[in-house]
């Protein structure tokens, strides 16, 4: 199948370097310590924080840092067939691992020892490229909370069809069963602190699409600063500083 | 950085369960025009002093792509909804129009008008999509005609009625395609307009006279929708219709259905229907079957029959089992083939051919147009009728006609003029008929394909030396063994003996895949042509010259990258170890077969390169003598060469390919190497090997040749063969000919040996008949075959020193490359087949002679011969054509003899006869061999 025209556009107007549009909302949630809502193109996705607080289960417990637990699901609707999905399935348990493990790397976990931290993340409407969707969510809502963190953790994802680098692959794009690198990446420390990939590619292809990926990352944590510049100063003009 | 264009979203509704998709409409797709003040013009395609562009509806795209490709219609703006409908219902098409637009000579520019923000259209409701797709065009053309304000009139060329008309409402300005040729006022053109053959537009039709015209000739094709349910209900068969080369009123069709060839007889039968196109085809009453047939063969001798080359296999030769007829004793036989009819045609092959007209009159006063018929080359098409304004140019030339439409009234489908490619009977004009009738691309490598060539003068670099992949075998007598003048070497050999008494001997192969990388514009290229052409005159590489004469071609004296594969061979010639490698080699003699022969042959010579020539041979000998143990085939062919005077082109002499001990020498380590490297890449990839195989004769195809050998009383076996070649070996004569004979009757039972992809068929499956053995691939010569190529590519990866490139992982496309292996393979060989028969027709048109041939095949008015000096068979006619069947001569089928009624005289199966052989003209420029008795 053509997934990129002779002219150079996708199969829904964009051309290969090119995102969907990004649309992001914090504070969707008014009971959780921080929240967010991020859009990629017609994928939606909610992610809430709560934390740090005292930990539930005194035997997790660790002594030197918090507790960082992540849950993932997506909603029954998100897909539109309607289909019940089992909670705890592998996909959803496999994808909060990567969201946890990601988030942990960079939430400064030494300041709240004794604590833990609960991320959840759902899926409002699936279009492709959701755990980059899911990470950026979580980023914005940990931000929220007020959660020490290293650097804002963006999330990308990139194929390659039709012998061209695709930036942010869209579900038809995602199903055509081509390679799909999913990039976390520290934008200040320079850092890749994700890196998914389906299928196979040779090395020197490899290195050209998680580069785009990563520009892509770069691209969504300029728009994530620039999200929580204007909520700073709409909070500050609430404040009536 | 990246979305900071507006963006309008747009939503689609799906059919059963909703699906929302977006599309991103945009401000920054160019118009193409450099004298747009609005745009940036960098990608302009479009002339700077273009005062019309031409807007294209999809009909006009579909039907008239022969007049798009003639240079006088340009500055064209493609609409990507026009490509997108022509890419649905016609690829052939489309991926004209794409090589159009991508030329850079012409200006055709495509404006992907679906992702404008000013000439997308929404579906409307109740709207059809051909009605939305004609306004998404009418949108286009009055964008084009606002943004360029008049500077460049647009004009929409469309021969749907409504659509013209809604623009003109629309104030844009229409035109059908012929009213726009005509105001060209170029009268050469108007011949490539095809003449529509719907109620779209009016055009002042020429009516044919002749009542019998007038006629239903053909039923109707049936409606779509009663096909698909005819196929479900199975009472249809769907398959691809291939007619008979030799015999065009006979036809097979291929049904999964029935698990069997269908067989069509006649034109009445073949209901319009051309080879290659996808038909339904519905049963004939059991009852009926076998006098389909006969009607058939009443046919059929109609049809002149021509001197032609000796057929190499089955694929060549005619497949009608019996042409004489009266016989009842073959009833059965016949009738256990299902035969049937043409009810619906669901795709249509139909294409460009290659031909002459018919000789007609001039026509006195019909204005300067004409009817004429055309006759294809490819005798399976039948002929075409066509309209012309240029008669007189056209009757002694050789032209392309493409096929517009046949309609049931009419014997002919009718067609139009593409283009001229030269006299008739001009030798570089039928060379090219040659070329375009096996659809043989023999254009100068493009720009692209040769910036993949490494830079000239090449040489083996230190990095090669030092690549730890890569044996330097530098010191080792390398020598290579060819025909003389060869400049494509793609083997060579050595031969070194061992202390223990063991031989080594390596195979080494130009190492073409180092320069050849996958997906390369050079990569793909060789895998579309798939393999070099040889024509008696000229040669169509598969790679570029460079690459073949110089950089891989293993010359003597130059260090050389290869792909060795090398052997310990015992004095018995049994292998006791296989290693393969890639290597660095420099060959020290580049032998002709002649001068190998004659090395060996000179007692005196004790030379060092003279006795590992000896010592191959003798291992050659033995490895050739258990392979014909195990059952493999020695064929004959009829394989002729000439000599071509250098300045004219001229065939000077004629005569027969000599083989020589050496030849079988070099095939014996070929077939080895080939044997060897299957092995080892099946071992590794049992999946995706690109194999050979060479399926076993059936009982059927083998009758011609039982048939004859019973009727000079030989009894052959054909249970395997291992037994058909002991009695092959057995049958001999008392005359020497007689067993090349048999063997070359044999030949031509045989079908040909195929490429396949190992995924795809069962092992038992991958058996070679001919060479009898249970694995076979090519990996000897890559310069020339890109089946080699790819077996290269395997063979490197299986050492694990390269990669697999990911066309392995996708069974599907090396099918699909295997199958183009086999194409480009089968008319590689029609074609050098052709070439030598044009060329023998131009050497016996100064020469004619007299000469032995052999009687090969009886038919009721005379007889077919075989003539070995020339490697050619034809018919020699005893009753003059017009009084067929006349009653003086008499056919015994069982002795395979026709004798006169007064017994004075009779010819049988195999007797030798004297005839003449000499070029006649029975029309104006149609010169033919004829062959009489003398
Ligand atoms: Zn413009």
């Amino acid at each position: 199948m053509e997934f990129v025209s002779l002219e150079g556009f996708r199969l829904d107007g964009r051309r290969p370097m090119e995102m969907r549009q990004i649309r992001a909302e914090i504070g969707a949630v008014a009971k959780a310590d921080g929240s967010a809502v991020f859009e990629m193109g017609n994928t939606k996705v909610i992610a809430a924080v709560y934390g740090p607080r005292e930990v539930q289960n005194r035997t997790q417990q660790i002594n030197d840092q918090a507790l960082v637990r992540c849950e993932y699901s997506m909603a029954n609707f998100s897909t539109g067939d309607r289909m019940r999905k089992p909670k705890g399935d592998r996909r959803s348990t496999e994808i909060s691992l990567v969201i946890r493990q990601t988030m942990e790397a960079c939430i400064l976990t030494h300041l709240m020892p004794r604590s833990q931290i609960d991320i959840f993340v759902q899926v409002l409407q699936a279009d492709g490229g959701t755990r980059s969707a899911c990470i950026n969510a979580a980023t914005l809502a940990l931000a929220d909370a007020g959660i020490p963190m290293r650097d804002l953790v963006t999330s990308c994802s990139s194929g390659y069809l039709n012998s061209t680098p695709l930036l942010d692959l869209n579900y038809v794009e995602d199903s055509a069963g081509g390679p799909d690198v999913t990039v976390g990446f520290l934008p200040k420390l320079d850092k890749v602190t994700l890196l998914q990939m389906d299928s196979k590619l040779p090395i020197d292809i490899f290195e050209n699409v998680m580069q785009l990926a990563i520009e892509g990352c770069k691209a969504i944590a300029n728009y994530i600063r620039e999200i929580m510049l204007e909520n700073t100063k709409q909070l500050e003009y609430r404040r009536g500083i | 950085m990246l979305h900071s264009k507006t963006f309008v979203k747009k939503t689609r509704g799906g059919k059963v369960n909703k699906q929302v998709r977006e599309h991103y409409l945009r401000d920054d797709i160019y118009c193409g025009a450099p004298i747009c003040k609005l745009c940036d013009s960098s990608a302009a395609r479009l002339s700077p002093s273009a005062s019309t562009i031409l807007l294209l509806d999809t009909n006009v795209v579909l039907n008239q792509i022969d007049l798009l490709e003639n240079p006088a219609i340009d500055d064209v703006v493609m609409l990507s909804v026009v490509l997108d409908e022509v890419k649905n219902k016609n690829m052939g098409v489309y991926n004209r129009v794409r090589a159009l637009c991508s030329n850079s000579l012409r200006r055709f520019f495509v404006f992907a008008n679906e992702h404008h923000k000013d000439t997308f259209v929404k579906e409307m409701a109740k709207e059809s999509k051909n009605d939305r797709n004609d306004r998404a065009i009418r949108v286009a053309a009055q964008w084009y005609q606002s943004h360029l304000g008049g500077a460049a009139r647009v004009l929409l060329i469309t021969n749907d009625k409504e659509n013209k008309r809604k623009a003109i409402a629309e104030g844009i300005s229409a035109e059908t395609i012929e009213s726009y040729v005509k105001s060209l006022d170029r009268p050469d053109l108007l011949d490539l307009v095809v003449q529509p053959s719907s109620e779209d537009v009016e055009m002042e039709e020429v009516e044919d006279l002749r009542p019998s015209k007038r006629k239903v000739i053909y039923t109707e094709h049936k409606p779509m929708s009663e096909i698909t349910s005819g196929l479900h209900r199975g009472i249809y068969h769907q398959g691809k219709l291939r007619v008979n080369r030799y015999n065009p009123f006979e036809a097979y069709v291929g049904s999964e259905s029935i698990g069997d060839e269908i067989i069509i007889y006649g034109r009445t039968n073949m209901n319009r229907a051309f080879d290659g196109d996808v038909v339904a085809v519905e049963l004939l009453p059991q009852d009926q079957w076998h006098e389909e047939k006969s009607l058939s063969i009443a046919d059929e001798e109609d049809e002149e029959e021509d001197v032609h080359l000796v057929p190499s296999s089955a694929d060549d030769a005619p497949r009608t089992t019996n042409l004489v007829q009266g016989s009842s004793g073959d009833t059965n036989a016949v009738s256990s083939r299902p035969s049937g009819r043409v009810v619906g045609i669901i795709k249509r092959n139909w294409h460009s051919y290659c031909g002459s007209l018919e000789p007609m009159p001039m026509p006195a006063g019909s204005g300067g147009t004409a009817h004429a018929l055309f006759v294809s080359k490819d005798r399976r098409i039948p002929k075409i009728r066509i309209h012309t304004r240029q008669l007189e140019n056209l009757l002694n030339k050789r032209i392309i006609v493409a096929v517009d439409s046949w309609d049931r009234l009419s014997r002919y489908p009718s067609g139009h003029y593409v283009r001229t490619i030269g006299e008739i009977g001009d030798r570089d004009t039928e060379s090219e008929v040659v070329l375009i009738e096996n659809d043989i691309n023999s254009r100068p490598f493009s720009s692209q394909v040769l910036a993949c060539l490494p830079p000239l003068p090449w040489s083996v670099s230190s990095e090669d030396l030092a690549n730890p992949i890569r044996q330097d075998l530098r010191d080792l007598r390398v020598f290579s063994v060819d025909p003389p003048g060869c400049k494509d070497i793609d083997d060579a050999l050595h031969c070194t003996a061992l202390p223990s008494g063991n031989f080594e001997v390596g195979v080494h192969i130009a190492d073409v895949t180092n320069f050849v990388h996958p997906g390369s514009p050079l990569d793909d290229e060789a895998s579309q042509r798939g393999t070099s052409v040889y024509l008696v005159e000229r040669r169509i590489d598969m790679l570029p010259k460079p690459l073949t004469e110089d950089i891989c071609s293993l010359r003597s004296d130059v260090e050389r990258l290869a792909f060795s594969v090398i052997w310990e061979l015992t004095p018995e010639a049994d292998i006791i170890s296989t290693r393969y490698t890639k290597s660095v080699i420099k060959s020290c003699a580049a032998l002709s077969y002649i001068e190998a022969q004659a090395r060996m042959d000179d007692s005196r010579l004790m030379d060092p390169l003279t006795t590992d020539l000896r010592n191959m041979n003798v291992l050659a000998k033995k490895m050739r003598s258990r392979r014909i143990e195990r059952g493999a085939l020695t064929l004959a062919s009829a394989e002729v060469k000439f000599q071509i005077d250098t300045e004219t082109h001229d065939p000077l002499d004629i005569g027969m390919y000599q083989i020589r001990e050496a030849n079988q020498m070099v095939e014996e380590f070929m077939l080895a190497a080939n044997v060897s490297v299957a092995d080892k890449i099946l071992k590794h990839f049992s999946l995706c090997s690109l194999l050979r195989r060479h399926p076993s004769p059936t009982r059927e195809m083998l009758e011609p040749l039982l048939r004859t050998a019973a009727a000079v009383g030989l009894n052959l076996d054909v249970s395997s063969s291992k037994a058909l070649a002991e009695s092959l070996d057995r049958a001999v004569g008392d005359d020497p000919y007689f067993n090349k004979l048999i063997r070359i009757l044999a030949t031509r039972c045989m079908t040909q040996a195929v490429y396949f992809c190992s995924g795809d068929l069962s092992p038992p499956e991958y058996h070679h008949y001919g060479l009898a053995a249970p694995l076979y691939t090519h990996f000897t010569s890559p310069i020339r075959r890109y089946a080699d190529v790819i077996v290269h590519r395997l063979l490197a990866a299986s050492l694990g020193i390269y990669k697999l490139p990911s066309i392995f992982q996708d069974r599907p496309q090396l099918t699909s490359i295997a199958d183009n292996l086999n194409y480009r393979h089968r008319n590689a060989q029609m074609a050098s087949r052709a070439s030598v028969e044009l060329h023998t027709l131009i050497y016996f048109k100064k020469r004619p002679t007299d000469t032995e041939a052999r009687v090969v095949k009886i038919r009721s008015n005379g007889f077919i011969v075989f003539v070995p000096k020339y490697g050619i068979e034809g018919p020699v006619y005893l009753t003059a054509r017009s009084e067929k069947g006349g009653g003086e001569w008499f056919v015994d089928e069982q002795q395979q003899k026709i004798k006169k009624m007064d017994g004075s005289a009779s010819y049988s199966v195999l007797q030798t006869v004297r005839i003449h052989m000499e070029v006649v003209e029975p029309q104006p420029n149609r010169p033919k061999l004829q062959l009489t008795l003398t």
